[in-house]
């Protein structure tokens, strides 16, 4: 099962479209989506406008690959949970977000193999076929906290300024 | 020590409690803007707050007075945020009532300090980045969230 996330600030038609589209191709595999205020009517793939953080987490820990935007909330999940994710960065021009903000931190994330990008509809098919056929993706594992000099420096800063 | 910790929901959220060891030792309380979050944060105090976004000022207004509300309520020492809004407005009230604060800068901005953490600069006590590109005087990188 693929499970696509977009967060809950905005919604992201052009990927709950695309994902419908190529649902159909995708063989054995199905599609759940976590949507938000679409106007996009899904014919192919499963969606829900709102999800319990357990159905959330659910749906998440099932899925074989987490297709979403390239939120910070949705890549940090899938790291810990060594889920396999395939980012498709918002862009300002079709008015997703107000800046492209999404698109750097996609590109600065995938140079360090943390995810998967497709910055384009048309990519997202190649780079779906890509990793469904690979059963064993190799992805970086991350543990629960963050770096040990990050939360020592914090810790003696709260102390000390 | 009081410690408020403010993220709005989301990445911001996730990248707090990825930092939980840094303050949990002390009197935490947390802000943020789901109220499904208390959940997650068993055992801690927990108020939400309305998001906003720089383009609606009126509810950045909104916002502060919320935050300014909490603060009142709780007395923090110190504030430590993960971004964006409602932590914004937790470093300025900080700044005004002379509560020490912590701004660390989401992972997400990997090619310049976010528009919040640029403000933020001006208000709070240390400010973190967590792209080492990204430090200077003002900015410290000392890691990050996802190791």
């Amino acid at each position: 099962m693929i499970f696509v996330t977009i967060g809950a600030q905005e919604p992201f038609d052009r990927l709950i479209k695309a994902m419908d589209q190529l649902a159909p191709m995708l063989s054995d595999t199905t599609v759940v989506a976590q949507v938000y205020q679409t106007n996009y009517k899904a014919k192919n793939i499963l969606t829900f406008d709102f999800l319990t953080p357990s159905e959330y987490s659910s749906y998440f820990d099932k899925a074989s690959l987490i297709v979403s935007h390239a939120g910070m909330g949705t890549i940090i999940s899938a790291l810990v949970k060594e889920k396999p994710i395939l980012v498709v960065p918002r862009q300002a021009k079709y008015g997703e977000t107000r800046n492209d903000h999404q698109v750097s931190t996609a590109k600065v994330f995938e140079l360090l193999h943390y995810v998967h990008v497709a910055y384009s509809v048309a990519e997202l098919k190649l780079k779906l076929e890509e990793l469904l056929l690979q059963n064993h993706k190799k992805v970086n594992k991350i543990g629960r906290y963050a770096s040990a000099e990050l939360i020592q420096s914090i810790e003696s800063n709260i102390l000390h300024i | 020590m009081r410690v408020l910790a403010i993220a709005s929901a989301g990445g911001h959220w996730v990248q707090l409690l990825r930092l939980l060891p840094a303050f949990e030792k002390h009197e935490v309380t947390f802000i943020s803007t789901n109220k499904s979050f208390a959940e997650t944060v068993k055992g801690f105090d927990f108020y939400d707050v309305p998001d906003a976004s720089r383009w609606n000022k009126l509810r950045l207004l909104y916002l502060l007075l919320c935050v300014a509300r909490v603060v009142t309520k709780v007395k923090p020492q110190l504030i430590i945020t993960t971004g964006a809004a409602p932590g914004l407005a937790g470093v300025i009230i900080g700044k005004v009532w002379g509560v020490k604060a912590i701004w660390i800068d989401s992972i997400a901005n990997v090619e310049k300090i976010s528009m919040s953490g640029r403000i933020a600069i001006l208000f709070a006590d240390k400010v973190y980045t967590q792209w080492p590109n990204l430090a200077n005087s003002k900015v410290i990188y000392k890691g990050n969230v996802i190791v």
